[in-house]
């Protein structure tokens, strides 16, 4: 057996609160593809950033070529020749590709010694010899932006060439390729690997994992917990690995004795066509579901499955071409959240911080800031009282804990914010709740009260869709699972009886057609 | 203080510093106001502290005060408006054409000649065409998503060169007592202007705080996506901060031709940096969604107490814009400094 190029072995990462990496080890031969597999959150970019110096491991150790490793920055992998290509690319759209190809390492006029200068010439000829090595009819001095996205990509792996790497590593770099420029990717990621380039190839496609890939490392709740050739392994091998059982996050099963009631919230035929001045978004093609009031409904998908995408889009937060939306039987406009807020539907945001705190204002501004109407008095003034009323009340319901409710948010925890900006939407009593990643950041006891929260307002009538990447946590609250693959709806099954396999398969494996893979979803569970 | 707290443990001293620094950002504008009016009283013998000196003081800063208030919400909403200099010389010309019925009786400078429709009209005129000015770059910057600075340092050349337009033929002087009145007139010992700046601004004070509309201003400001999904209508939000903001500036227009009982295409140059660095001064984040009109009075009296002190003390009147311009990078390197700690 060759000698490994690479190695990281016993690597520990701890962030407050949680254990990224547990004892992960590594291996990659010089020469090889190697796959990285996992959930969302089973610790690979961690142990990318470790790898491409933008982390420092608790405990572990890399060695490259036999030689043990200090990376302390990413410039020092650089170095080294461990490059990594990021999903969002790293070029500057308004410098020309040889530009982009030599930033922070233009070559001067004379060599070294008049560093200070940059000769154009030498810049565009070494960039025109490193497109040619790889077969690219590119123009060394068109600008970055106007290059697809599949070709941005190509000027990534030309970079990481030019910089005589040794190991490359690919985060999803098919995310946003089309068919065509995916078998280039392939071609090149060949031709790399026969010049003894080795490639680190992170995925969510299982299916190009079998062609491409020489070998896998399946990582699951920040350990290593299989691996192998490619050749022995089949696609169902790699889903049992990467769902297992997963010990620290069971939750109790709450949806038991609910009564749903009519449909309430129908959306028909949702489609969002690819928009060239965002070509990394995810498209929705052709999404169609519908939620009944007093039941939950949970939307499971990896990253870029299009969520996110459909609760925006029904939310009015962003444009969609084709489709409809109906509540209680009505066709809806929407141009704007106003719109759907007026309609009784409700977006608790993926990102808090983001998307839906005030970090400057108080707790009471925060939440009162959507029902604000409901709390004036001479139409224009906010009643005080009224607004104390209202807090109080959720204070109680909810459970927030809080020294006042006139103290800035951030200085709440993510748990109780989050209830913050439940109460917010709750104050307008929807017809329809859409919570995108609604435990994200938050500790597991918090997580258990917001599922309870969840559960009493879909006892009160209330239409819930959740959106969540952690698999146990949908099956712990939803009627109903809802399954999506890279913008369509792949399956749909009752929650009492989904399994992590069966929601695995339909959200990470290509399938011929919907009714395919929901007969296999269905005779996966009989199996088990 | 630091002494105080020196000889403690270190986390104990993080923790008092970390509540000092807010606290600090909090005050720091009425510490540092008290602080020069202690200075100047001294340095000048307690000139500076004489009644009639301080009613100059507050003159002296109504009128841009007033167009402070206005700032105070575009910069709440992280936005800056930089034509309002320009905005003041169009409306007072606006003002001073209406108060004297035509561009050609004008030149008259006595009241008896003057056959104009009296300064009521004349100030609705002024504000009439401040939230006209308001309202399209308010359009362009939410319809045509051009960013403020971009829309605004336009606004302020088309404006100046409408203002020479208007008035190609040099100032217009000559209004009636009543006109007068709004710019040199007095209830009891108060200017008459002091009493516009601080009426307005109370009005402003009650409107950020208390109002509905106040809340959106902040929630704009603090976080736009945030606002937009929470369903403010982000676009009304910030069209109507440039109206207001054109509101005041047509009103400080008509006031400053009242006081100098003239309209010049000159007038309210460089407006804007005093107009700004007041509201900066008094605490409002230029990144949006802190900030309060107290601090903005408190700002706008700082800085007209700086200008009064220096020209009690005969310092060189350039040494003034120096100052200014010094006080306003320390307080937003300030700011920057606090919002790094917060956030970490």
């Amino acid at each position: 057996m060759t000698e490994p190029l690479l190695r990281m072995e016993h690597i520990t990462k701890r962030f407050p609160g949680v254990l990224a990496l547990d004892d992960v080890s590594l291996e990659i031969l010089p020469g090889e593809t190697h796959g990285l597999l996992g959930e969302n959150g089973a610790g690979k970019s961690t142990l990318l950033k470790i790898l491409s110096g933008a982390y420092q491991p608790d405990a572990g150790s890399i060695t490259l070529g036999g030689q043990p490793l200090q990376l302390k920055t990413p410039l020092d992998a650089q170095k080294l020749g461990i490059v990594t290509i990021y999903q969002e690319f790293n070029l500057i759209p308004t410098m020309t590709v040889a530009e982009n190809m030599f930033l922070g390492r233009e070559p001067g006029p004379l060599g070294k010694r008049m560093g200070s200068f940059v000769s154009w010439p030498r810049m565009r000829e070494e960039t025109e010899k490193v497109l040619r090595h790889l077969d690219l009819d590119l123009d060394p001095m068109m600008p970055v932006s106007d290059l697809s996205v599949g070709e941005q990509q190509m000027v990534e792996i030309a970079r990481a060439l030019s910089r005589e790497s040794r190991i490359i590593v690919m985060d999803e770099p098919t995310a946003a390729l089309t068919e065509r420029e995916v078998e280039g990717l392939f071609r090149i990621v060949t031709d790399l690997k026969a010049r003894g380039l080795s490639i680190i190839y992170v995925t969510h496609r299982l299916h190009e994992v079998e062609q491409i890939c020489d070998r896998v490392t399946v990582l699951r709740d920040g350990k290593r917990v299989g691996g192998g050739n490619v050749g022995e392994l089949k696609i169902d091998d790699f889903v049992k690995m990467m769902v297992g059982r997963s010990s620290t996050q069971l939750f109790t099963r709450l949806g038991g004795h609910r009564t749903t009631g009519p449909v309430v919230m129908k959306a028909q035929g949702i489609s969002r066509d690819r928009d060239p001045t965002n070509p990394h978004a995810t498209l929705l093609k052709d999404v169609s579901i519908e939620v009944r009031a007093g039941e939950i409904l949970g939307l499971a998908g990896l990253m870029g499955a299009g969520r996110t995408e459909l609760a925006r889009a029904i939310f009015g937060a962003d444009p969609f071409e084709r489709g409809s939306i109906e509540i209680d039987g009505k066709p809806l406009i929407l141009r704007s959240p106003v719109d759907a807020i007026r309609n009784g539907i409700g977006l608790v945001p993926e990102d808090r911080k983001q998307q839906a705190l005030f970090l400057d204002l108080a707790v009471r501004h925060n939440l009162a800031i959507s029902s604000l109407k409901d709390l004036t008095w001479g139409r224009w003034f906010v009643s005080d009282r009224a607004e104390t009323a209202l807090v109080e009340r959720f204070r109680k319901s909810l459970d927030i804990r809080m020294a006042s409710a006139d103290i800035q948010i951030a200085d709440l925890s993510g748990g109780n914010q989050q209830k913050v900006v439940l109460a917010r939407w709750l104050a307008l009593k929807p017809k329809v709740l859409i919570v995108d990643e609604p435990t994200r950041g938050i500790d597991i006891a918090a997580k258990a009260e917001v599922h309870q929260q969840l559960d009493m307002m879909a006892r009160a009538g209330i239409a819930i869709v959740a959106i969540s990447s952690e698999l146990p946590e949908v099956m712990a609250i939803s009627d109903r699972i809802v399954t999506m693959r890279e913008g369509r709806v792949t399956g749909s099954m009752p929650g009492d009886r989904a399994t992590e396999e069966s929601l695995m398969h339909l959200m990470a494996i290509e399938q011929n057609a919907p009714r395919d893979a929901m007969a296999a979803a269905i005779a996966g569970e009989r199996r088990i | 203080m630091s002494e105080a707290v020196s000889d403690k443990p270190s986390a104990q001293t993080r923790s008092v510093r970390s509540r000092i620094i807010p606290l600090l950002s909090r005050y720091a504008p009425v510490v540092c106001l008290v602080l020069l009016i202690v200075i100047f009283t001294l340095l000048t013998d307690g000139r500076f502290l004489k009644p009639l000196n301080l009613f100059n003081v507050m003159r002296q800063i109504s009128i841009e005060g007033l167009i402070a208030v206005g700032m105070t919400f575009v910069i709440l909403t992280a936005g800056i408006d930089l034509s309002v200099g320009s905005l003041v010389a169009v409306a007072g010309l606006t003002a001073a054409l209406i108060a004297k019925g035509s561009a050609a009786s004008s030149f008259s400078l006595s009241e008896s000649e003057a056959t104009g429709y009296g300064w009521f009209a004349a100030m609705l005129g002024a504000m009439a065409v401040g939230v006209l000015g308001g309202a399209i770059q308010g359009t362009a910057i939410t319809k045509l998503k051009v960013p403020p600075f971009v829309v605004t340092l336009g606004g302020l050349s088309i404006f100046r060169g409408m203002a020479l337009m208007i008035s190609g033929s040099g100032p217009i002087s000559g209004f009636d007592d009543a006109y007068r009145w709004w710019g040199q007139g007095r209830i009891g010992p108060v200017p008459v202007p002091v009493i516009i700046f601080l009426a307005i601004a109370a009005v402003a004070f009650v409107v950020l705080r208390y109002t509905r509309y106040g809340r959106q201003v902040y929630a704009v400001g603090g976080n736009r996506e945030a606002a937009r999904l929470a369903g403010v209508n982000v676009e009304r939000v910030l069209l109507s901060v440039y109206v207001i903001i054109g509101f005041l500036a047509g009103l400080a227009g008509f006031v400053l031709s009242a006081r100098l009982n003239s309209s010049e295409a000159v007038a309210g140059i460089g407006y804007e940096l005093n107009v700004i660095a007041a509201v900066v001064i008094g605490g409002t984040s230029l990144f949006g969604g802190v900030g309060t009109i107290f601090g903005t009075v408190i700002g706008s009296i700082l800085i007209g107490v700086l200008i009064n002190g220096l020209v009690l003390m005969n310092v060189n009147p350039y040494v003034q814009q120096i100052t200014i311009g010094l006080i306003l990078v320390a307080v937003v390197a300030f700011d920057q400094f606090a919002k790094s700690r917060r956030l970490k």
